[in-house]
Parts: structure tokens; C-alpha cells; sequence
């Protein structure tokens, strides 16, 4: 059962692909670059689609996806952790 | 083993200039709004004809006329297409597409519907579309190399799983096309937003990476102009948010997947302008689908990558739209418009090399004759891109 999948080896987080994943679960991810697994306890309730952290993030740090920076933490997010608009900001605006 | 290499051949209609296309079509294309009927009426008479519609063509001017020139001259240029009827309220705007036509050598008849009226200028049109079409019927598909074929790719009601699974999975079918000297394109100016300096780092020279930023920063300045510049609470939409995307960076980076991670942006296109080399042409584009798919056909592409998320309906016609989804709810509720199931993918029962690989025996058997869900299903959105508001 994959939880979550993670686009490259440098990303700071992985995007749900099941529904209705709770605080407390065992993940699975994908990591695809390199056909790899990887495994995080879910710190919080993960909707399908968002995404869970899977390496500790701190306040101002470059957040990366798909290899490439999608923003910076404004806050400390911990390995299992919901990533998102919450404690995520684009560095643009 | 891969299932492309430069030894992958198709069945293609080779044309008078050497383009090779994967239809054969015979199209009867109005100049302008008013000759609709007309053209309608011809395709009713002729069976075998496909007739296109669009609203536009009067009183447009400057830049944006030239548009609607280079659109209709492209669509009737594009190598699906075996010959063209043209018609038009008048004879010298109608005349000006048939002589750009003619140039490819294909056949190609233009009429004027002042001083004659519909009745006869259907008349005159269907005898020549009958013509056309019977002397089409007997073309036959002859083996071309891959490097002939040409391929654009747009994606649309886009959401986390086109991120995931069906863009990455056009971007790998692109990177494996793209050494074999197919002609691929992308585009979307407006959803390339937030990832504009990775597309600007896959250009090949700095020359091609200039004339791509000063696209993208055109683009900007309409936004300026529009007061929008500060797009923080429209990109990513609501809707974004809540399916999980949370900066306009990682949209945007969800839909460069489309490109791949190896091929390089030879070079950049106005809308509806002809690539000159293969490789991979940036498009200064809409990110509206049937804008784009529409601009793609006019610049002379064969088929189309649409990978959709929660599931967009669109044909062209002139270009076979392939459709790909990896939303296993999308192929659940509306099956008969995906080509492609690719959620096999998120549930890492297949790898991107294989979906990438699926995805490209797909097209070489749409390219050699098979229909697609929108082709059987009859869409047929032909939309021309408007620069601004008529005289």
C-alpha cells in the first residue's frame, strides 16, 4: 500500500495519494526518482492530494518538490508533519 | 528494451511538401462568422468532409488579424489535413488563405459568398469538396520514420494526481521522443508562472532563453496593466488549495512535468507560428485548452498530449487529443474520454518509464489510424486566440 509518493531525492515532502490518512498512521512513500521506499508517522490528519513532510523543515528553510524550491517554512515543521499553506509560503510575494 | 528508437516507423500521409500526417482530412473552413452556414451546409452535402466553425474574422486589425490569417492559413496547412475548401463573404480575404495554402501543394479552392448568395456559393463549394474528398479516399498511408512525426502536449482541469502521474508520464515519452528528432511543443505563459526560471534553464542557448523570458515577461506586463500583478490570492486558486497545492511554484512545477527532465527548449513560438527544426518550441500560449490544442494544430502539429486530472472532454479537428489520467476517480466517472489509465502509476504498480512507454505505443497506434475517445465521440472545438477587441 503506498500513503504518499515523492517526486525526487531532494524533496522535503511527499503528496498523499489515499484518502482519509489519520495522525499516528504508518506511511509508506514512493520515492520515484530511484524506485525507493520511504516511511514517516503521520504527526497529523493528511487529505488526499496534500502533503505530509518527510525531512525536518526549519522557520525560513527552502522547502523542495519536485527537486526544485516551491517556498520557504515560516514555521519549525517536524518529519510527519501537514506541509501547507499553514507553515509554507512562496518566496515571490 | 525500449519501445521507441530511431528505427520506430509509422503509417503516415506523406503531403506535397513532405509533412507527414496521421488524418486525412478534407476541411471546409469559413474565412469569417458569415460563412458558417455555408461551410456547414457543404459538409452536409459532401460525407467524408469535416467542417470547422468559429466566430471571428471581421473587423479585426493589426497584430491580432494577423493571428486570425496565420490560424486559418496554419489549420489548412497542417499535414492531417489533404486538401481545403475555403470560404468567405468576400473573395480577396478568402483568396489571401487559399494562396498561402497553395503553397504546401496540396489541393485547395477558395469561394466568395457576395454577389452570389449561399445557394450558389454551396453549390460551387460542394462540387470541388466532392472532388477533394473521393481523390482523398485513395491516398494511402505509407511507413514514415519517427522523425517525421511532430507532437504538443497542454494539460487541463489540472489537480494533484496531473503532478503525480499523468504529466511526468508525457514528460517522459517527450524525453524519449526527443532524441529521435521528433518535433515536440509546449506552452501556457500563464501556468508557466512561479517555475519560469527552470523552463528558462532548459533552453538550449542563451538566445533561445532570452527570447523566452521576454515572452514570459509580455505576459507580465498584461497582468500589470490589469492590476493583477499581485497574484498571491488568485494563484494557487481556492480550489488549488484545497486539493493541496500550496504555492504557485509547485503548480507550475506540476505542470513543467510535461517537459521532462532531459529535453532541451530549441527554440520559441509565437501563437500559431511553425517550428523550423526539431526539437523542443516553447509557445507563447493560453492556457485555455482549446485555445491551445487549437494554436498547436495551426502550427502544424499531428497529435496532442492532454494529460487531466479531474477530467477535461476536448478534440480538435484537425489534431487526435490523446487523453491520459492518473485520478483513479476521473477514469472511474468519466472512462469513455480517457485514451490513457495511467493510476497505476500512483500506486507504484507501474514505474514512469513504463507509463512513459504505454503512453507512446498509444500514439504510434492513434498516429497509424486508431480513433481517439474525443475523435469517436465527435469533439471538435476548433477556438481562435483573440489579442484584442475589433475595430
Amino acid at each position: 500500500m503506498i500513503h504518499f509518493l515523492v517526486h525526487d531525492k531532494k524533496d522535503s515532502v511527499g503528496v498523499a495519494v489515499v484518502e482519509g490518512i489519520k495522525a499516528g498512521q504508518e506511511l509508506t512513500g514512493w520515492l520515484m526518482e530511484d524506485d525507493s521506499t520511504v516511511t514517516v508517522k503521520a504527526a497529523n490528519d493528511i487529505p488526499i492530494g496534500h502533503k505530509v513532510t518527510i525531512k525536518p523543515l526549519k522557520n525560513g528553510e527552502t522547502v523542495w518538490k519536485y527537486g526544485f524550491d516551491i517556498g520557504k517554512a515560516i514555521a519549525d515543521i517536524k518529519v510527519g508533519e501537514h506541509l501547507h499553506v499553514h507553515n509554507v509560503k512562496t518566496k515571490r510575494w | 528494451m525500449a519501445v521507441i528508437n530511431s528505427k520506430t516507423t509509422f503509417w503516415g500521409y506523406r503531403r506535397e511538401n513532405g509533412r507527414v500526417g496521421v488524418r486525412n482530412k478534407v476541411i471546409i473552413l469559413p474565412l469569417d462568422d458569415l460563412s458558417n452556414s455555408a461551410c456547414e451546409a457543404v459538409a452536409h452535402n459532401i460525407k467524408g468532409t469535416t467542417y470547422i466553425n468559429h466566430p471571428y474574422g471581421r473587423l479585426q486589425f493589426g497584430a491580432d488579424l494577423e493571428l486570425h490569417f496565420r490560424t486559418l492559413i496554419g489549420a489548412g496547412c497542417n499535414p492531417n489535413v489533404a486538401a481545403v475548401v475555403v470560404i468567405g463573404i468576400e473573395e480577396e480575404w478568402t483568396n489571401r488563405i487559399v494562396k498561402e495554402i497553395a503553397k504546401t501543394g496540396k489541393p485547395v479552392s477558395g469561394f466568395g459568398i457576395e454577389l452570389h448568395g449561399d445557394h450558389d456559393t454551396i453549390l460551387r463549394a460542394s462540387r470541388v469538396a466532392k472532388e477533394y474528398v473521393q481523390w482523398a479516399s485513395e491516398l494511402r498511408r505509407v511507413e514514415c520514420p519517427i522523425s517525421d512525426l511532430w507532437v504538443s502536449t497542454k494539460c487541463g482541469e489540472s489537480d494533484t494526481t496531473s503532478g503525480c502521474g499523468s504529466n511526468p508520464t508525457v514528460g517522459n515519452a517527450f524525453d524519449k521522443l526527443d532524441p529521435l528528432g521528433v518535433t515536440l511543443c509546449f506552452g501556457e505563459t500563464t501556468e508557466i508562472t512561479g517555475g519560469e526560471n527552470i523552463v528558462a534553464d532548459r533552453c538550449a542557448t542563451p538566445e533561445v532563453r532570452a527570447a523566452f523570458m521576454k515572452m514570459f515577461d509580455r505576459y507580465q506586463e498584461v497582468i500589470e496593466r490589469h492590476k493583477t500583478s499581485d497574484l498571491s490570492d488568485s494563484q494557487p486558486t481556492k480550489g488549488n488549495i484545497a486539493g493541496g497545492l500550496t504555492t504557485i511554484e509547485e503548480k507550475a512545477l506540476g505542470n513543467i512535468q510535461k517537459i521532462g527532465h532531459k529535453c532541451k527548449v530549441v527554440g520559441v513560438l509565437d501563437k500559431a507560428e511553425v517550428p523550423t527544426k526539431p526539437g523542443l518550441w516553447f509557445m507563447d500560449s493560453s492556457s485555455a485548452a482549446a485555445e491551445m490544442v487549437t494554436l498547436c494544430a495551426a502550427s502544424g502539429y499531428a497529435v496532442h498530449f492532454f494529460p487531466t486530472g479531474q477530467g477535461n472532454v476536448i478534440g480538435n479537428p484537425i489534431i487526435p487529443v490523446i487523453k491520459l489520467c492518473a485520478n483513479p476517480r476521473t477514469v472511474r466517472t468519466m472512462g469513455e474520454h480517457v485514451d490513457y489509465d495511467c493510476t497505476g502509476l500512483l500506486q507504484r504498480q507501474k514505474n514512469l518509464d513504463q507509463t512513459g512507454d504505454e503512453l507512446l505505443e498509444i500514439m504510434l497506434r492513434v498516429c497509424n489510424g486508431r480513433l481517439t475517445c474525443a475523435e469517436a465521440l465527435g469533439h471538435n472545438e476548433f477556438v481562435m486566440t483573440r489579442l484584442y477587441e475589433s475595430a
